[in-house]
């Protein structure tokens, strides 16, 4: 993974003596509370219903087991014990106090980490794929990539007070695990008509209020070339985004308003001043950051006898083999699986970790996974290099520690917000609806029969649990004072991205778990062979689900 | 006479922010874009307002000599790209930043290629001055520093 230089280190520790020193201003009364807004927001620091949210950067979702080992440590001195694994890989802390902030940021500076730009009208934490470098059907390793727009976004002195928030995504592979379509810019690593690789931009995606997937701005853009055609979309972005309206301020409403061709003439004119200047990329930065990512000291092993030998143990032990199904994946290298920790146990926050897992969690890795972590976007973690033949000692570990709940990919495994339990923005709670739909599935043959379901819960339109992309959505809503929860039905987030329609009338926050097991009931009614809840419903749209649901709801 | 901060130190001049609704020039105030138009001699100076396109000043780059880009609030970032790309389009002239924003931004404003700072209110004007370099190391290539840290580590590399 990447390693700061002096130059990083540098950069992290001006930026903390920078965040101590205003949160002393503040507190002296020398800053404003308007004043210090951005400016905490951009060290990740928000001010909610019951304490500040701290939200830590986790650059791309990589993580050291020394890293991991620091925030277990900061949640236990500084927090109340537990972390939360955000929808864009990062970390949040409940609990911290404004006062301590600084103190932690300076823990996180000594283990190459910081909270900058992690909230705020600025560019955020670039994501990509959990399974980068890992996966088979990957065309490059999207990280140094994602490093290089790390480096240049961080701090960038033009794009600090952008009209709004700005995400950027990575993927390189044929299946989108970055979730691209629904970033302010996408960018896929893919081949021109050459085999030459390149870049696809696309521009203008979101969630939020107003749901809009990106449209393609550049079919291919040669690699060097990547930095000023960001820097280019931003500076059109900065001069011409609304700023009289939070919600239509935004990139996506822009490049609605204008149009992409337009959109697409206004960018390449800006592009006529920075191409080919200084910011273009040298053959030496990209194998510098490259060089970071080289794949580790795998040993040379003969998947095939592994594969039999976790076979005979998938038979004798069935709890074992449900986890090794649908927690494991392949890996490129024969004789590794990519193994998902669940975070997603029935009676936990989803995405909720505690300090000794966490702990344990650091030991694990270093012990079969090089040492490395991931976090994903579904708000669970990754090993992603384990030899299979320790999978079992490994699934023996994490299943003591409660981190082995086999149900990566289906139903309960749901992405889900804080909600009205944390967040002062919520028209409803999210976390109780998500587990009692964990309850009502608890079921593991019916779980697994249902196939991959992608649920995800948001408890306000601002889509931090990503509704409209689930192929179940529930956003809940405010009825004259009470929580309700709307649903729709058919998002997607993969290469086929999709927003989701609308079921119909909300339901009470009792009513959703039936509501979901209506749904799921129409399917397996209506499913063919062995589609999937998404196919059918693709298949049959959404009318028979309207049907049953409101029939038994009257 | 307001004060300001030129050449990394606090001093005064006699410029004052413009008028935008009056259609003459005031005396010792900016003249506005559209002020700046309408004269029938070239100004050497003008104001930018948030949602004032920077190309009309193109063919003046090399006649004016102080131009300044008014932050009616901080939270508003347009200036900064406005700054940017005057820089890029070649003028070396004054670029003055004017207005409500605050000392927390001068570094920022500075590396876009500002090199002039009259914040509208006076009274915090060392804070200004001593938030003008709370960084010593950035990774983008800026007006200040036109090579991006990674053209610089580049050298380094080559050296060792
Ligand atoms: C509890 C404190 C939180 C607050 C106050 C908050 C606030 C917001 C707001 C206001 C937006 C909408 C911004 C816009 O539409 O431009 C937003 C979007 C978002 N939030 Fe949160 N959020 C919180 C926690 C979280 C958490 C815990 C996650 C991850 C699980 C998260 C993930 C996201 C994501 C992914 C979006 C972007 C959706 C999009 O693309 O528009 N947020 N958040
Ligand atoms: S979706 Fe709404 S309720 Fe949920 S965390 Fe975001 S702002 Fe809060």
């Amino acid at each position: 993974m990447y390693i700061y230089d002096q130059y990083d280190q540098r950069i992290v520790d001006e930026r903390v003596a920078q965040f101590r020193d205003q949160t002393r201003r503040y507190l002296a009364g020398e800053l404003s509370d308007a004043e210090f807004l951005p400016l905490r927001l951009q060290n990740g620091l928000y001010v909610q219903r019951l304490a500040p949210m701290l939200r830590i950067a986790v650059p791309y979702g990589l993580l050291s087991s020394k890293q991991v080992r620091k925030l277990a440590h900061i949640t236990r001195h500084y927090d109340k014990g537990y972390a939360h694994v955000s929808t864009r890989q990062n970390i949040q802390l409940n609990w911290p106090l404004l006062e301590e902030v600084p103190d932690i940021l300076a823990e996180l500076a000594s283990v190459q980490m910081h909270a900058i730009q992690t909230s705020g009208n600025c560019i955020r934490n670039t994501t990509t794929d959990q399974f980068a470098g890992v996966a088979a059907d990957e065309r490059e390793d999207p990280r140094p990539w994602c490093e290089i727009i790390r480096q240049w976004s961080t701090l960038h002195p033009e794009f600090a007070f952008l009209p709004r928030k700005f995400k950027i995504a990575v993927c390189a592979s044929e299946e989108d695990r970055a979730a691209i379509h629904a970033h302010d810019i996408g960018v896929e690593l893919l081949p021109n008509a050459a085999g030459e690789l390149g870049f696809k931009v696309l521009v203008g995606g979101g969630l939020g209020r107003t749901p809009v997937m990106g449209s393609v701005i550049c079919e291919w853009l040669e690699k060097r070339h990547l930095l000023t055609y960001l820097e280019s979309i931003l500076r059109v972005y900065n001069q011409h985004g609304r700023r009289d309206n939070k919600y239509k301020a935004r990139i996506k409403i822009l490049v609605k308003a204008m149009g992409i061709d337009a959109f697409r003439d206004a960018v390449e004119a800006e592009w006529a001043l920075l191409k080919d200047g200084p910011s273009t990329l040298t053959e030496c930065e990209i194998t510098r950051a490259q060089s970071f990512f080289t794949s580790p000291a795998y040993a040379a092993l003969d998947g095939r006898s592994s594969q039999e030998a976790l076979a005979a143990r998938a038979a004798t032990d069935p709890i074992f083999g449900n986890w090794l199904a649908r927690n494991t994946r392949a890996h490129r290298v024969p004789g590794y699986r990519a193994v998902t920790i669940s975070l997603k146990a029935t009676g936990i926050a989803p995405g909720d970790v505690t300090d000794r897992q966490l702990e344990l969690l650091a030991d694990l890795a270093d012990r079969y996974s090089f040492g490395e972590l991931r976090t994903t976007h579904q708000q669970n973690m990754v090993l992603a290099d384990v030899e299979e033949a320790a999978l079992y000692e490994l699934w023996q570990h994490l299943q003591k520690a409660g981190l082995a709940t086999a149900n990566i990919g289906y139903i309960t495994d749901l992405i889900c917000c804080p909600g009205g339990d944390y967040c002062s923005l919520a028209n409803a709670k999210s976390i109780p609806v998500a587990e009692a739909i964990q309850a009502r599935f608890e079921d593991l043959d019916y779980l697994y029969d249902l196939g991959p379901v992608e649920l995800n819960i948001s408890g306000c339109m601002n889509a931090c649990g990503h509704h409209h992309i689930g192929h179940i959505g529930i956003l809940g809503v405010d009825k004259k004072g009470a929580e309700f929860y709307q649903v729709s039905l058919g998002g997607s987030q993969s290469k086929d991205a999709a927003i989701g329609k609308i079921l119909g009338p909300s339901f009470s926050q009792e009513a959703v778990p039936d509501v979901v097991e209506n749904l799921l009931g129409t399917f397996v009614s209506l499913r063919e062979g062995e589609e999937t809840f998404l196919q059918t419903y693709n298949r049959v749209g959404i009318e028979p689900f309207k049907e049953r649901v409101y029939a038994k709801a009257d | 006479m307001p004060k300001l901060i030129k050449n990394d130190a606090v001093s005064s001049d006699s410029w004052q922010r413009a008028l935008p609704d009056s259609d003459q020039l005031a005396k010792g105030h900016f003249p506005t874009l559209a002020q700046w138009q309408a004269a029938t001699e070239t100004l050497p100076t003008v104001q930018l307002q948030p949602g004032d396109e920077v190309v009309t000043l193109v063919e003046a780059l090399d006649t004016l000599e102080l131009i300044a880009v008014d932050f009616p609030v901080f939270t508003d970032g347009r200036g900064f790209s406005y700054a940017r790309e005057l820089r890029q389009r070649g003028y070396r002239g004054e670029l003055r930043a004017t207005g409500e924003f605050m000392p927390d931004q001068v570094h920022y404003l500075r590396r876009c290629g500002f090199d002039a700072f009259q914040p509208a209110d006076a009274s915090r004007i060392e804070e200004y001055l001593r938030q003008l370099r709370v960084f010593s190391e950035h990774y983008q290539a800026s007006v200040d520093e036109p090579l991006p840290l990674f053209r610089r580590r580049d050298s380094e590399s080559q050296l060792a």
